[in-house]
């Protein structure tokens, strides 16, 4: 066994430095890495570019960090929960790449496989597509998209193990496993970090081969950003 | 005249037994409300569960089960959860069979723009490129024209556009429309609606072939 096991966040973030390419993994607020966050608002690490699906709410998840003008550019589908990421994007503080959600889910995807890019239909004919290559096959336009490079994935995980391997809970799972290996160093949080051995290998979603850093979070929030309930008849 | 409800109870008769169904935001996510219940049907969101069931009961939110909205739900019986990436093979790969939608403007080319108003309303297209850009059976649940009055239903899309020729069918709370042929064929009209209604509140081309049937709901 290849013991990934780190003792902490501070230790799991050795290395990470101003103006670096980060991924981070979540859905909303669901699933995101709470622990690397607040880690990265303490360090006070600048000029990052954070590729995440969403930018947070303004005080919770990547908003921490936006408060703290800690990001220089965003790569996200979709950023509609948060005024002072409007605040910052409207006044050219903050650059933004807006990316098809499966478009930035293969594009990690893509570096975790290999692929240096991929046709897909998402976008074509859209300012999405503008200034990159497209092409017909049986008739149909795609667009070409490329790979993400990252310098860190930050990944979050129901429960692992010390070799690594991660099984993800219900839809906090989302873009976390499509992460893992895409950047150089890949760091896994999980609410419960086991021995070597306990977890069954059938049940493993991302093999310990994809993360170089695991440790258990000290603590979850796990804010709920909709709260929706219906009532008992 | 139909409300959001109405809409949604109309677009309900679209979905066909054994469909897997993938519901925007909005009026589409009130579709899964008038679903019939003897036919077998499975919604997918987008961010990673197929067979979601509805909202939670109050003490039993679970933060780890939310559906594209981010609101709290549930997982029916035979539900799966996976990553974003399978999510979108799902959806680019043509398995979900039928795609209902929010739009802001619809041009009779099926042109559809729902994700940007330049310089005022900038959220991101989450899903919505790829789920228009792939699926063969898109419906569009909207109101026919915007809070100032203007038709949503043009011969060209203003805003920014979500994806080129894609749209076959539009449900309004004033008709049921297909596009064709560069145009929009009136279907049905909502109850109370005139034709005359119709033709005030469409900017586009609307070709109206013979008498048109009030929905039946």
């Amino acid at each position: 066994m290849i013991n990934k096991k780190v003792a902490n966040v501070s230790e799991a973030l050795q290395g990470i430095q101003d103006n670096m390419t980060l991924m981070l993994g979540g859905f909303g607020l669901c699933g995101i890495p709470e622990n690397a966050i607040s880690e990265l608002v303490k360090l006070n690490i600048k000029g990052l570019t954070c590729i995440s699906n969403n930018a947070g709410v303004d005080d919770f998840g990547l908003g921490l960090l936006l408060q703290k003008r800690q990001i220089k550019k965003m790569i996200s589908s979709y950023v509609g929960e948060n005024d002072e990421f409007e605040r910052q994007m409207l006044s050219g503080e903050l650059d933004v790449e807006l990316v098809p959600q499966g478009t930035l889910a293969e594009r990690c995807k893509a570096a975790q496989s290999g692929f240096p890019a991929f046709y897909t239909p998402a976008g074509y004919g859209t300012e999405v597509a503008e200034g990159k290559e497209t092409r017909a096959f049986n008739g149909k336009m795609y667009v070409l998209e490329e790979a993400f490079k990252a310098d860190f994935a930050f990944v979050k995980a129901w429960k692992g193990d010390e070799a690594g391997n991660l099984i993800f809970k219900g839809t906090a799972r989302n873009f976390n496993p499509s992460m893992c290996g895409a950047a150089t160093i890949t760091v896994a949080e999980v609410e419960e970090l086991v021995p070597a051995g306990t977890l069954d290998p059938n049940q493993i979603h991302i093999p310990g081969i994809f993360v170089q850093r695991i440790f258990q979070g000290a603590d979850y929030e796990k804010r709920i950003e909709q709260r929706t309930v219906r009532q008992k008849a | 005249m139909l409300d959001k409800n109405g809409i949604a109870q109309r677009i309900a008769k679209e979905v066909k037994n054994g469909y897997y169904v993938n519901l925007g935001i909005g009026i589409p996510t009130l579709v899964a409300n008038f679903v019939r219940d003897d036919i077998e049907v499975e919604f997918q969101s987008e961010n990673g569960i197929l067979g979601m069931g509805p909202f939670p009961f109050e003490g039993e939110e679970d933060a780890d089960l939310i559906n594209a909205g981010k609101q709290t739900i549930t997982a029916l019986p035979g539900a799966s959860f996976f990553d974003s990436s399978m999510s979108f093979s799902m959806i680019r790969g043509q398995h979900v069979d039928l795609t209902i939608l929010g739009a802001m403007e619809v041009a009779q080319n099926g042109d559809i723009a729902n994700w940007k108003i330049p310089g005022k309303m900038v959220k991101g297209m989450g899903g919505a490129m790829d789920l228009v850009a792939s699926a063969e059976n898109i419906i569009v649940a909207m109101m026919h024209t915007n809070k100032k009055g203007e038709s949503k239903l043009l011969k060209q899309c203003s805003l920014p556009l979500t994806g080129v020729g894609c749209v076959t069918k539009i449900v309004t709370n004033l008709a049921v429309l297909e596009i064709k042929d560069n145009a929009f064929y009136l279907v049905e009209r909502a109850p109370g609606v005139s034709v005359e209604d119709i033709k005030q509140a469409t900017e586009g081309t609307l070709i109206i072939d013979g008498e048109v049937p009030e929905m039946q709901l």
